[in-house]
């Protein structure tokens, strides 16, 4: 009973290249059963990328879990489907017309399938997961959680998977409850069984063994950022639970929880607070920081709207303090569970009157860990807040990347911190004085010399010496010298990974979006465009962006969001020239293709040479 | 916050405290608030607290929010390190130093609209989290800095000087941190040092978060005799429910007291509280007595003071949650980064 309609498009045929898409119905345990097929094809040495696409809710709304797998080393998204396992009646209909001619479905054939569903250039893998659960297992939830098991082992016989891996994945899942291993196992082989039995396994998509992950990792860029506070020396987590931020936090009290106890007395060398809104999140941050211990909280949007005066009081005032932005798609509450670049602007001058922030743009999850630990440096170095943009899409979804390292060698960067030794030495302490001629001033935590380096720190303003003032003169100093200080930041920032081969066409882009840059790139070289790229990887902007946009006669700006966030920092900042720069937008909550950026740009030549051709 | 720098001089036989410290040491700048203000009274008291309790000034962290009560922090403890916050924010702030550094003595100066109207969600929790500190508000029923709107804490019919009329119940800072889980609670006016120099005294010797809302009557927006906040309502309807002496740990007890009229309060850092009992039966320990106490004298249009209740076997955060002993700020990379071999087994569970 292969397929009822022999379809009359050929079948996709593609060893370790297409994308799998499980459509279900959140809340009914399939998030892990699909994290495991993920995890299965990583552990076969294939390299792959998860993006989970799901509601805002707990339980019976459609949730989507989209798998490229690609030997290539492209992780980003792409579009279209060559399996799609519909699982989710409410959303059935649109599943299977997503999916490309000559792809596949599987569905739960305990119940008949609409006849209307039936498209004739697809082939179709019915399987009566519900049936089977019947038979098999007694208990009602048993019955639901192990149709997703089942699928998953249907799935290894149709596309080769290593029965092994997944025997692996689920003793490893399960150790320290044996007793669900037997179970998981045997709905597994069920489905195993019944794709043996029932179809020509393997299919034409076929995954094979490589050896593209050895010593790469499989993780979500939110653990990444726990860790790396645990490592960047973070002592006080303070925050408000808000999605897509909510696990930064989680995953680092978890590790806290093992790492940084006490051996001797068993007590914390953390404290996390949760917060009763983000105001009080980044406001116990800022305290915290103010007293020198390192703190952080982590958000997104509505969140970061709430922190816009407490920054402006860190921004002015001087204090470290680390903020997480795991953007997600605005205005308001947006789309709480999608991905977007939208806070670029809201972050690079939040808050009232003349401000500006250091932001850092990750674009793996290695990079989560590196910058967060960076991070907690750059805010100490500056006496600033600093902004680590990540988003939905690097914060909540698995992605294959180099494995963490820490330098046994690095020392914290504590910055310009007078001790009560230091302060004997000097004459008069002077808070806010430019004595190193870098813009950063020198400072002293509470408590430390009983005559000395007291000051007090405020939102109004204040001369050098922390004193309140209304003299317009002495405010304009300060804000100059702290001006000075964001050019300074410029040595201690990381510069723009660039890729100049002298090419006429450049692409500029930060963040997530770099997953899907080399791809585009080898999609355009075989149109015979070749292009140069530059990734943004903080701000303030380094000249080296405005040097890349000189020496290219386009740059095509990637942005993921309406306005063109990314493109109108270059210009304020670079004062870039407005027909050097072309946007290409996307900001349907998902994560920018390879091949949305390809059409873009072929579009944008083709009207260029139309247009040169009117004119001579 | 002043134009006009503060003498330096000193007389020479003013008394040094058991540190060798005379008040001057525990002064800050000159006030700018207006002549009479209560505020520069709670400022007196503080210093006087802070000297006769021999606290080293730099020891104390002040934390404030904005409005006038927020800018004294100024005018005392110029050795001590000062935060002054956004709007109404203070008590977060607040929970973030002092987790930073368990060490410091945290002294919070608020008023009713920074603490009671824009900042009453961060008061709440402030009280929740039990942070280790000594909170005050100065409590004068009226922004005085944007001229004289009636605040929160103003008693319904209450008028400004402008005439105008509070249509709504207050919101007492007092119970309401009773309720809330504070374990010092003390009510005072400004104009009785006498009263509120040990409260203020007792409240950082406390272990815990202490609390005392201290009427400071605005003399230019908020001191009519038709509002309750002003001098002479406070002067004429204030009731004592306890008097308090405060003795340092340092010191010898030397006063004998009688021992039925006075119960003996020792506090987490050994110093000692005499309560003097001034109503018949009022026991501070009993959070629902307090309340009946607070509200029963609010109905008579008395506003009831002292030590109002006091609980000394809670916890404050640090011991709720945990922490080493040692501040957080002073933890170095050796105590806090766990090393590169550790990373490596924590990159194994994500193959």
């Amino acid at each position: 009973m292969n397929n009822p309609a022999s379809a009359k498009v050929e079948a996709i045929t593609r060893i370790n290249d297409f994308v799998v898409k499980f459509a279900n119905v959140n809340g009914s345990g399939s998030a892990s059963a699909n994290n495991m097929f993920a995890k299965a094809v990583f552990r076969m040495g294939i390299p792959v990328s998860p993006h989970n696409i799901f509601p805002s809710n707990i339980q019976g709304l459609p949730t989507w879990y989209e798998v490229r797998i690609n030997e290539q080393g492209y992780l980003g998204r792409r579009e279209g489907v060559d399996l799609m396992v519909a699982m989710n009646e409410q959303t059935i209909a649109k599943d299977i017309a997503a999916v490309l001619p000559g792809g596949y479905v599987l569905y739960d054939s305990s119940k008949p399938l609409p006849e209307h569903l039936f498209r004739d250039d697809i082939q179709y893998l019915p399987i009566p997961l519900k049936d089977i659960c019947i038979r098999e297992f007694d208990k009602p939830p048993q019955r639901q959680l192990f149709k997703n098991i089942i699928y998953v082992g249907a799935l290894a016989a149709l596309l080769n998977i290593d029965f092994e891996v997944l025997t692996g994945l689920v003793s490893d899942q399960f150790r320290g409850k044996e007793k669900l291993i037997l179970p998981n196992i045997h709905a597994l082989e069920l489905g195993h069984q019944f794709s043996m039995d029932n179809f020509d396994c393997p299919l034409n998509l076929q995954l094979k063994s490589s050896d593209k992950n050895d010593n790469k990792i499989l993780m979500d860029g939110n653990t990444a950022v726990g860790l790396g506070c645990v490592y960047g020396g973070a002592t006080v987590a303070s925050w408000y639970p808000l999605t897509p931020s909510t696990s930064v936090v989680d995953a680092f009290g978890k590790y806290c929880k093992r790492l940084r106890i006490d051996p001797g007395s068993g007590k914390q060398k953390f404290s996390v607070v949760q917060a009763e809104d983000e105001l009080a999140a980044i406001g116990i941050a800022i305290g915290a920081g103010w007293n020198g211990a390192r703190a952080f909280t982590a958000s997104s949007g509505p969140g970061i709207s709430l922190m816009q005066e407490f920054l402006g009081l860190a921004y002015f005032s001087e204090v470290p303090v680390v903020l997480f932005n795991i953007q997600r798609v605005g205005p308001s509450t947006g789309m709480p569970t999608r991905t977007q670049q939208g806070d670029l602007l809201s972050c690079a001058y939040a808050s009232h009157g003349d401000t500006k922030h250091i932001l850092l743009f990750p674009a793996t999850p290695k990079e989560c860990f590196e910058y967060a630990i960076d991070a907690f440096d750059l805010a100490d170095r500056l006496q600033t807040p600093v902004i680590v943009m990540s988003d939905l899409e690097l914060g909540m979804n698995e992605q294959i990347c180099d494995p963490l390292r820490w330098d046994e060698n690095r020392n914290y960067d504590r910055g310009k911190v007078l001790d009560a030794e230091q302060l004997e030495e000097i004459g008069k302490f002077g808070r806010y004085q430019d004595i190193d001629d870098d813009g950063i001033p020198y400072r002293t935590y509470p408590g430390t010399h009983p005559d000395k380096g007291s000051y007090f720190t405020r939102g109004s303003s204040h001369d050098a010496y922390a004193a309140y003032t209304e003299d317009g003169d002495v405010y304009a100093e300060v804000m100059d010298r702290i001006a000075k200080k964001f050019r300074t930041a410029l040595n201690y920032l990381p510069e723009p990974e660039i890729d100049d081969s002298g090419n006429k066409l450049g692409l500029l882009y930060t963040g997530t979006t770099t997953s899907a840059i080399q791809e585009a790139r080898d999609l355009l070289a075989r149109q015979g465009v070749a292009v140069d790229t530059l990734r943004v990887r903080a701000f303030p902007l380094h000249d080296s962006i405005k040097a890349f946009i000189d020496g290219h006669d386009r740059v095509f700006v990637i942005d993921q969001n309406r306005d063109a966030q990314l493109k109108s920092l270059l210009k304020i900042e670079l004062n870039v020239n407005e027909e050097q720069v072309e946007s290409i937008l996307s900001y349907n909550g998902v994560l920018v293709t390879a091949q949305h950026i390809e059409r873009a740009i072929l579009t944008s030549i083709e009207s260029q040479t139309a247009a040169d051709k009117v004119k001579t | 916050m002043t134009y006009i720098s503060k003498p330096k001089f000193q007389h020479p036989q003013l008394q040094a405290n058991n540190i060798g410290l005379t008040r001057r040491d525990y002064e800050g700048t000159l006030t700018t608030l207006c002549g009479g203000c209560g505020h520069d009274s709670i400022s007196a008291a503080i210093i006087q607290a802070a000297a006769d309790m021999s606290l080293e000034p730099h020891r104390v962290a002040k934390l404030s929010g904005i409005g006038c009560s927020s800018k004294i922090p100024s005018y005392f403890l110029g050795k001590a390190h000062a935060f002054n916050a956004v709007h109404g924010r203070m008590p977060s702030v607040a929970t973030g130093a002092n987790l930073a550094n368990k060490e410091l003595y945290y002294l919070g100066i608020s008023g009713d609209g920074d603490s009671a109207s824009i900042g009453l969600g961060q008061f709440c929790h402030i009280v929740r989290r039990r942070i280790n500190m000594l909170y005050i508000v100065a409590n004068n029923g009226t922004y005085g800095l944007t001229k004289g709107q009636l605040s929160a804490t103003a008693d319904l019919g209450s008028k400004t000087k402008s005439g105008e009329e509070s249509l709504y119940d207050n919101i007492d800072m007092a119970t309401l941190a009773i309720e809330l889980g504070a374990s010092f609670v003390a009510r005072s006016f400004s104009g009785d040092k006498q009263q509120l120099v040990p409260l203020i005294q007792a409240g950082l010797s406390h272990k815990g978060f202490a609390f005392i809302d201290v009427v400071s009557p605005c003399v230019t927006f908020n001191n009519t005799d038709a509002s309750t906040h002003g001098y002479k309502n406070t002067w004429e309807n204030n009731v004592a429910l306890s008097q308090v002496d405060f003795v340092p740990m340092r010191k010898e007890i030397t006063t004998s007291y009688d021992a039925g009229k006075e119960k003996e309060i020792t506090l987490h850092d050994g110093s000692v509280i005499h309560l003097h009992k001034t109503g018949s039966n009022y026991d501070p320990y009993d959070q629902e007595n307090a309340l009946h106490h607070i509200n029963q004298h609010k109905k008579q249009g008395r506003i009831a003071t002292g030590l109002l209740y006091i609980n000394q076997s809670t916890s404050d955060l640090h011991e709720l949650t945990d922490t080493v002993d040692k501040p957080f700020n002073a933890l170095t990379e050796h105590d806090l980064c766990p090393g590169d071999e550790v990373l490596m087994d924590i990159n194994e569970t994500f193959r």
